[in-house]
């Protein structure tokens, strides 16, 4: 103990030394605190609240202003927190000044009352407040819903055609369509996705055409994955669209490391990583949230709470107050959104865009959702959860109907452009369908490229053994692929 | 030394029963004995395994029926049989991973949670390198830690657990600790539809790290006695277990406890002509390629290697001077596959019996790709073909 307390003092003094440099820095900015001071770290349990120092920028100050001042107030609003006064001194440790207490006080885990959830409509479709509406216009309401709708559509088609063995396997989005839909409509296209696979209608938004999702699904020569993945697996350099990886967590530091490029090259846009709620338990997620915030990078971290992982309910993946609270810890600015409310989604992400971009910093996002259909089709998730709390999410939680009700009171939509919609969006993907099952399947040549820029010695030497074996064995192979 | 040799060679022969049984024995002992490798009672000493009663019997001769009880079933029901025995054998036995509660993804830990509960058998969180680092320090507490990870090809976010942890245990604290009591389980290989990242077969990584046992069984009779023996065995072992079996094969599977040694190979076919070695779903397929050439007078000798490191050498360096040539072939690409390490160990060990180039038909140096599984596996007759090549070189 004593040694220690001998190592702290040098350190200390170490610091000392360094200080007027940190002093320096710290002029420049404007001091200021969030302190949030929700359960986790309430006066009431007599915690000290944890403060994150930032910078304030102009551009930023309409942003700052949505903060929910229930849970963020700056240092300039009265400091009412009781600091003993026999000790009022605090020291200089990097990072900022540290106020020293004789209470022993432990940060408490989560209590019961929860970080609440921001949304604009309620359940029923009718918006919390009444000017809300106006920050979204008819015309993107009704392309918003237009997508969700397709979305939905395109799951339905997509889930039975691998039913119906056409294809190998499919994962649908049902139930998160808001998430997926509003977050891409508050992006710009020039924003860089990282997505985890739950995410199409981020693609779906930005013109990939259901004959791409489709023709990706088949595998076929029009993939422009050449046919090498599962279905599900969509990328679009063109979209700004990372290709899918279904190692769960592996694009969170990848995220970073985009959104550090971007940074450098002052882009006028962020890195948006989408990630599962299982996918925070990776060891991937800590290292993602842990290099943006160090390496103050734009990206905006989206996750979608959806209940589960695959058959682990959250109850067993986390015993925090869901992924929300995790973003403070590493210094990152943090909110929970109704995930089901497309026009809250879109909000959020709006902001959350403008100052990751604006303070270059990194934002977390965590939708509250569900996952209505299985996990994929390789799943049944009737084995692991209650029928009741399936369909309870799937029609009164629904954020397709609750979106509509909302377009409609508007007068914005009507019962005959649903039909219509749905019509066209039917007709446009058994057209999809048929067209991408007769197209072949890639060249057997493709097998062997990309695995570099440029095929290898051996490589070349295996394609010629594999074609010498096509010629001899030709009923092996299967006879849909350019030889 | 060349009688033994001689009678590992004959394979069903009564000499592979025999010493099988004794190194079965010694599996036994070395799991009584693990209790008390601490020689001051601490805290972890008198923690460590000590399965209650006597060692679990071991049935050696797989071929043959003890009278008990033998049910059909397939892959993935012999492993949750195995999986149970473990569990019920040992009360210090753990079962645990991803979505394992419900019966995992592939239902081998079906009914686990409900016949020994939630502290027994548990879900994880969503971290390979968590499943193995908690499974490490469990089983270095004296339990025996069974870890699924979900997917062969999620294993590598838990490589370094594996590879610096496990493997290392033991060796750098000068035997005061290990986790021996570690069994991680992964389904591995193709399955038709799997892709990149459902149909890999990392063994190759896993052969290349001194202080773990890699072992990888071809049927369900094989996988249950063989899981058996991981769980038991005093050293951390992998277990890959070939997913596209798990609904197929179903083969007659005793209802005993019963364990099959590790580092042994098995000859499944005797032949003269040439030695085929291979594991796990790979078998299969060698096996029907044996059987085409029987057909063309060429006479093959199987051999399922069963665990890969530390492997059994004389087996086929005994089959390799019987026939002079021999065949490797395994699913996952050829360059730095295992199938590598063998042939550098014929080499040395039987130069000069060699009457051909040594064969290696595995997968082509791609990731694994979806639609071009066809083409890129080692097929039946890419196998076939080369048996003929070598035969008649
Ligand atoms: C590293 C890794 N481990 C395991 C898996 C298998 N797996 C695929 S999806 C999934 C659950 C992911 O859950 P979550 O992040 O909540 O996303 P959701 O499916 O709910 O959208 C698991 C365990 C994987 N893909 N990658
Ligand atoms: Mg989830």
């Amino acid at each position: 103990m004593a040694l220690f307390l001998r190592r702290t003092t040098n350190i200390i003094k170490h610091f000392l030394v360094t200080k007027s440099s940190l002093a320096t820095n710290q002029t420049s900015l404007t001091p200021s605190f969030f302190s949030v001071s929700h359960n986790v770290c309430s006066k009431s349990y007599g915690l000290a609240p944890i403060p994150a120092v930032f910078r304030r920028m102009e551009s930023t100050k309409a942003a700052e202003l949505k903060l929910d001042p229930q849970f963020y107030s700056s240092e300039e609003e009265e400091d009412d927190r009781e600091y003993p006064s026999s000790e009022p001194e605090g020291m200089d440790f990097p990072g900022g000044k540290v106020m020293f207490t004789s209470q022993m006080s432990f940060i408490a885990e989560p209590g019961k009352t929860r970080v609440p959830c921001y949304r604009v409509l309620q359940d029923t479709g009718v918006p919390t407040s009444g000017e809300i509406h106006k920050l979204v216009s008819e015309d993107l309401a009704t392309r918003m819903y237009n997508s969700m709708v397709t979305l939905q559509v395109m799951d339905t088609f997509l889930y039975e055609a691998q039913r119906q063995g056409r294809i190998s396997f499919y994962m649908t989005s049902h139930g998160e369509e808001a998430v997926n839909i509003a977050s891409a409509a508050a992006l710009s296209s020039e924003d860089i996705i990282l997505a985890q696979y739950r995410e199409p209608g981020v693609l779906l938004w930005r013109g990939y055409t259901l004959q791409e999702f489709t023709n990706q699904c088949f595998g076929n020569k029009a993939d422009r994955g050449k046919g090498r993945q599962m279905p599900s697996h969509y990328g679009s350099i063109k979209h700004n669209y990372f290709t899918i990886s279904s190692p769960i967590a592996t694009q969170l530091p990848q995220a970073a490391g985009a959104a550090y490029s971007l940074k450098m090259d002052n882009k006028d846009a962020c890195v948006v990583a989408y990630m599962g709620d299982g996918c925070t338990s990776e060891g991937d997620f800590h290292a993602g949230m842990n290099f943006a915030a160090v390496m103050e990078v734009p990206i905006v971290f989206i996750c979608r709470n959806n209940g589960y992982a695959i058959s682990t309910p959250i109850t067993d993946q986390f015993r925090s107050d869901g992924v929300v609270v995790k973003g403070q810890a590493y210094g990152i600015r943090s909110i929970r959104v109704d995930g089901n409310d497309a026009l809250a989604v879109y909000n959020v992400v709006q902001t959350a865009r403008q100052m990751a971009i604006s303070e270059q910093r990194p934002i977390l996002v965590e939708a509250l959702t569900y996952r209505v259909g299985h996990h994929s089709t390789s799943d049944d998730s009737t084995k692991y959860r209650p029928a009741s709390e399936i369909e309870h999410w799937k029609i009164a939680k629904s954020p397709i109907t609750k979106f509509r009700t909302w377009i409609e009171r508007n007068g914005w939509w009507n019962e005959e452009d649903e039909l219509e919609i749905r019509k066209r969006i039917k007709k446009e993907m058994l057209q999809a369908i048929q067209v991408a099952e007769r197209l072949e399947k890639p060249a057997v040549a493709e097998l062997f490229t990309d695995v570099y820029d440029q095929p290898t010695k051996d490589l070349v030497e295996q394609e010629m053994l594999l074609r010498e074996s096509i010629i001899k064995h030709p009923k092996d192979y299967p006879t849909d692929y350019a030889v | 030394m060349m009688n033994v040799l001689r009678d590992i060679g004959r394979g069903r022969g009564i000499g592979i029963g025999r010493n099988g049984r004794e190194i079965g024995r010694g599996i036994a002992r070395g799991i009584a004995s693990c209790s008390s490798s601490s020689s001051s009672p601490s805290l972890l000493s008198s923690l460590s395994p000590s399965p209650p009663g006597p060692p679990p019997p071991i049935n050696e001769n797989e071929n043959e029926n003890q009278g008990g009880d033998v049910k059909s079933m397939n892959l993935f029901s012999a492993i949750n049989q195995a999986l149970h025995i473990a569990l019920d054998s040992d009360p210090r036995a753990y079962v645990f991973g991803e979505d394992v509660s419900f019966g995992g993804v592939f239902r081998c830990t079906i009914g686990l949670t409900q016949r020994f509960g939630r502290n027994r058998v548990f879900n994880t969180p969503l971290c390979e390198q968590g499943i193995v680092g908690f499974g490490i320090g469990l089983a270095a507490m004296g339990n025996r830690a069974i870890a699924e990870i979900q997917f062969a090809d999620y294993i590598y976010p838990a490589f370094d657990q594996i590879v610096n942890e496990a493997a290392k245990f033991r060796y750098r604290s000068g035997n005061q600790f290990n986790c021996g009591g570690l069994t991680i389980r992964a389904p591995y290989g193709a399955v038709g539809h799997g892709g990149h990242y459902h149909s890999q077969s990392p063994e190759a990584f896993f052969c290349h790290v001194p202080g773990i046992k890699v072992v990888v069984p071809r049927s369900p009779q094989q996988a249950k006695g063989l899981l058996l023996s991981s769980v038991r065995d005093p050293n951390p072992v992998v277990f890959f277990e070939p997913k596209s079996l798990y609904r197929v094969a179903v083969e007659k599977v005793p209802a005993s406890d019963y364990m099959l040694p590790l580092s042994r190979a098995e000859v499944m076919r005797e032949g003269s002509d040439i030695t085929l070695v291979g594991w796990g779903a790979q078998l299969s397929v060698m096996e029907e390629a044996c059987i085409e050439a029987e057909k063309d007078g060429i006479s093959c000798e199987l051999i399922d290697l069963r665990t890969l490191i530390p492997w059994d050498k004389d087996t086929v360096e005994a089959s390799v001077r019987k026939t002079g040539r021999l065949l490797i072939s395994h699913e996952a690409p050829v360059t730095g596959g295992f199938g590598a390490e063998i042939a550098a160990s014929v080499v040395e060990r039987c130069f000069l019996r060699l009457e051909a180039p040594i064969a290696r038909i595995c997968g082509f140096d791609t990731p694994f790709p979806l639609v071009f599984e066809p083409f890129y596996l080692p097929t039946k007759n890419k196998i076939l073909d080369a048996i003929k090549s070598t035969v008649n070189y």
